[in-house]
């Protein structure tokens, strides 16, 4: 597959209003990523799809990042082209912050496989997906407040006593215990 | 069976003689047919489908009629995570069973949650909400243990009482045989406990 | 009253226009013999056709992500065991692979042949499981599933003797095994696959050119092969609606690339098709393990690299993928240099294979979501996590 580089160029070539950078990864062995604008994320997902060259039609996974110090929620996808056989390329989509403006363009429209997992995200991080056909809760139930997988969730109070104790999971026990006492 | 004493009985059934109670008559068949209910939550539910197949054999014991409905069931093998939003569930489905009815907790994660006890939608015990007559230990328990825990439960059904003082609760009409069943919250499942079922185990501590 | 019908199409209009039928909201589940474990789906009939169906999910989150982010590297491998409960050493592998790209660590030979073995036999049993829950979806009550499970247990005798449990096995490490093979092992893989390869003869002969399944399966939730790639459908699922994509060939992970295995491709994107791709893969992973345990060479089997047992990279992150029995797994991680993951993230196939239930299901009755429920194979511990 073309490197994240050459897309980048491409993409900027395609659409210049569009705000595109390129995300290095730690990780040597594995691929940067790619941050697009969510103006024109739509538009440049068709655009990875559709393109000659690339044929990313399979989107395998869509999940979500929390970045509580950082300030933002993160959607990110990870494309495969099944006809191809190549990929991947990661994209990644960022909201503003993480309380008021959180909303991202679903990317459900392009690619199916992003239904489900979207809904997920909303369910579990936050995130409202704009264009999604059917956005509701799926894991846990409709009348359900927080968003569990955000790092600053805290989870019910329900420990009877001392489960497996160690780092934050003693913390709990211990704050349990002081409250309870 | 005071007034024959279980010597004598045993040498009259050496001279073909059976003597019997009819407590003892209605205990014996009722704990070699007891039906489970077939309802299966997580991994724990696969040792109980194996148990019932061709090595295990459930059937040997009386148990391999699993019912689809509650309606016909007397024990519910509670095999799984009991996560949050199923434990209405669960309660409904018990309250479902006609008396009289038992329960097993198989496996780590129905007696306490087991290896999930820190997730934010696993109940911490199935007990929380319903009486449970048996739990077996394991992550999955073996078939054995399943077959073990089913012959404790009939050594318990046999040494139920149908008179006296401690005769069985089912007889008793005060006895609660359904169960509230729990709402869900906007945090948490509303009540997260059956105050007048479970109360937490003390932990004696020394600071 | 007027029977002169002339059609059974004219029948089905008066009878609209005549009495007209109510819409009837069946919730499926959760508790319900054939949804396979505890899912729901809310469907809507008119007459006996579904109009509508919505799957609900949930009732098994257990949260793995969340616990997956407060233990160690290391402690998650128990966890992804108990992901899709049927197959734990393909679980283990996705997430170790995973890892080891992290922390550049690489299974010695002999270790990856034992992964290849686990995973192969892991296949075996999980295809055996599925065809036998199948037919008890279709109503074949017990002969079916009790072969397969009569099978399943000469596997788990092996996990057994191998790691020291029946279904979780906790066997993977970072760069290479937990343990070496224990003595004679390789040859009651033997002896089980000659068993194997009879046995599979018989069930096919039981089930394969049965009526009653044909008439069942055939033609029954076609799943188009556009479709099934637009909505990430993966694994058998979308073989059978003939997309050649297998991630052991594709990816060629592990040291895929030396066995000569074919990979079957369906047609018709049926519940038979579904069905018989399935089948054939087992053949197929018989021939895998034969060559497997022909050629796998003594040595060690941890990498020499991996001093300590857990890992503890540095920031980063990796997306490793395997194919599993049920689809494309894959594994999600985010490291930020602690000695548990930032984010840890499941793609969990049987999920994301249920993205189009809905449309497959349309049109036809209640009998047949069961039967196309049954094929997709689903494990709740993975669909909810
Ligand atoms: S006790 Fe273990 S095997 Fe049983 S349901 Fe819980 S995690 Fe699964």
């Amino acid at each position: 597959m073309e490197t994240p580089e050459n897309i980048l160029a491409r993409l900027q070539a395609a659409f210049p209003s569009a705000k595109i950078e390129l995300l290095p990864n730690g990780c040597p062995s594995q691929p940067p990523s790619l941050l697009l604008d969510p103006a024109f994320a739509c538009e440049i997902a068709t655009f990875l799809k559709n393109d000659a060259a690339l044929r990313l039609d399979h989107a395998t996974n869509v999940t979500g990042v929390d970045w509580p110090k950082e300030g933002y929620i993160e959607a990110v996808y990870h494309l495969f082209s099944m006809e191809k056989k190549h990929g991947p390329l990661i994209i990644r989509l960022r909201t503003a912050n993480r309380d008021t403006a959180v909303v991202l363009p679903s990317l459900t429209p392009v690619w199916r496989s992003a239904d489900l997992q979207e809904r997920e995200i909303f369910d579990l991080f936050g995130i409202k997906f704009e264009g999604h056909p059917d956005l509701r809760r799926i894991l846990m139930w409709d009348g359900f407040k927080d968003h569990p997988m955000r790092k600053d969730y805290v989870a019910p109070d329900d420990f009877e006593y001392e489960p497996t104790a160690h780092d934050d999971v003693l913390e709990r026990a211990q704050q349990h215990f002081s409250k309870n006492a | 069976m005071s007034v024959l004493s279980d010597s004598l009985i045993e040498d009259l059934k050496k001279q073909g003689v059976l003597v019997t109670s009819i407590e003892a008559l209605y205990n014996w068949g009722r704990s070699n047919s007891v039906w489970p209910l077939q309802f299966g939550l997580a991994c724990c539910a696969i040792e109980m489908i194996a148990a019932s197949m061709a090595r295990f054999d459930l059937s040997r014991f009386g148990s391999e009629v699993f019912r689809p409905s509650p309606r016909q069931a007397d024990l519910m093998i509670v095999s799984g995570t009991v996560t949050k939003k199923m434990a209405p569930q669960v309660v409904r489905l018990f309250n479902q069973m006609p008396d009289p009815k038992y329960v097993i907790a198989m496996g780590a994660c129905a007696i306490s949650g087991g290896p999930f006890k820190q997730g934010y939608n696993v109940l911490k015990g199935v007990d929380r909400f319903i009486p449970v007559d048996i739990y077996i230990p394991g992550c999955p328990p073996r078939p054995e243990a399943l077959l073990h825990g089913l012959m404790e439960l009939q050594k318990k059904i046999r040494a139920q009482k149908l008179t006296g003082e401690n005769r069985a609760k089912y007889f008793d009409a005060a006895q609660p045989g359904e169960y509230p069943i729990p709402s869900f919250g906007e945090h948490d499942l509303e009540p997260s406990k059956n105050a007048a079922l479970w109360s937490p185990a003390q932990v004696a501590r020394k600071d | 009253m007027d029977t002169s019908f002339s059609s059974q199409k004219e029948i089905d209009a008066r009878e609209r226009g005549g009495l007209g039928t109510e819409r009837l909201e069946v919730a499926f589940g959760p508790h319900h013999p054939s949804t396979h474990g505890v899912f729901r789906m809310d469907v809507v009939l008119e007459g006996e056709k579904i109009v509508s169906l919505k799957p609900v999910f949930g009732y098994l989150h257990r949260n793995h992500e969340k616990i997956g982010e407060s233990v160690s590297y290391l402690g998650i491998i128990p966890y992804t065991d108990r992901l899709d409960y049927l197959c734990s050493p393909t679980s283990n592998w996705g997430f170790v692979l995973a890892c080891e790209k992290l922390a550049g660590l690489e299974a010695p030979e002999r270790a990856q042949y034992i992964r290849v073995i686990l995973a192969e036999l892991t296949r075996l049993v999980n295809h055996t499981c599925l065809a036998g829950f199948l037919a008890q979806d279709l109503g074949a009550m017990g002969t079916p599933l009790m072969y397969a499970f009569r099978e399943r247990e000469n596997i788990l005798d092996l996990f057994e003797s191998l790691t020291g449990a029946r279904m979780m096995v906790n066997y993977f490490r970072f760069g290479g095994c937990r343990c070496d093979l224990p003595e004679g092992w390789l040859q009651g893989v033997s002896r089980v696959l000659d068993a194997y390869s009879k046995f599979l003869d018989e069930f096919e002969a039981l089930l394969t050119g049965n009526e009653i399944l044909l008439q069942r399966t055939q033609g029954v939730g076609v799943l188009k092969a556009d479709l099934a790639i637009n909505a990430g459908i993966t694994g058998p699922c979308l073989r059978a609606s003939g997309v050649n994509y297998d991630l052991r060939k594709v990816d060629a992970y592990g040291i895929y690339s030396r066995f000569p295995f074919r990979v079957p491709i369906g047609e018709h994107g049926d519940c038979f098709d579904r069905y018989m791709v399935r089948i054939l893969e087992m053949r197929e992973s018989i021939g895998i393990l034969r060559q497997a345990v022909r050629e796998i060479p003594a040595g060690p089997i941890m990498d020499a690299k991996a001093k300590t047992r857990s890992i503890r990279p540095k920031a980063g992150e990796v997306y490793g993928r395997i194919e599993s029995p049920k689809g494309e797994l894959g594994f999600y991680l985010i490291a930020d240099g602690s000695p548990s993951p930032y984010r840890y993230r499941i793609r969990p196939p049987s999920f994301i294979n249920l993205t189009v239930l809905e449309e497959m299901c349309l049109g036809l009755t209640v009998a047949d979501a069961v039967a196309i429920l049954g094929s997709i194979d689903i494990v709740l511990g993975e669909v909810d996590r």
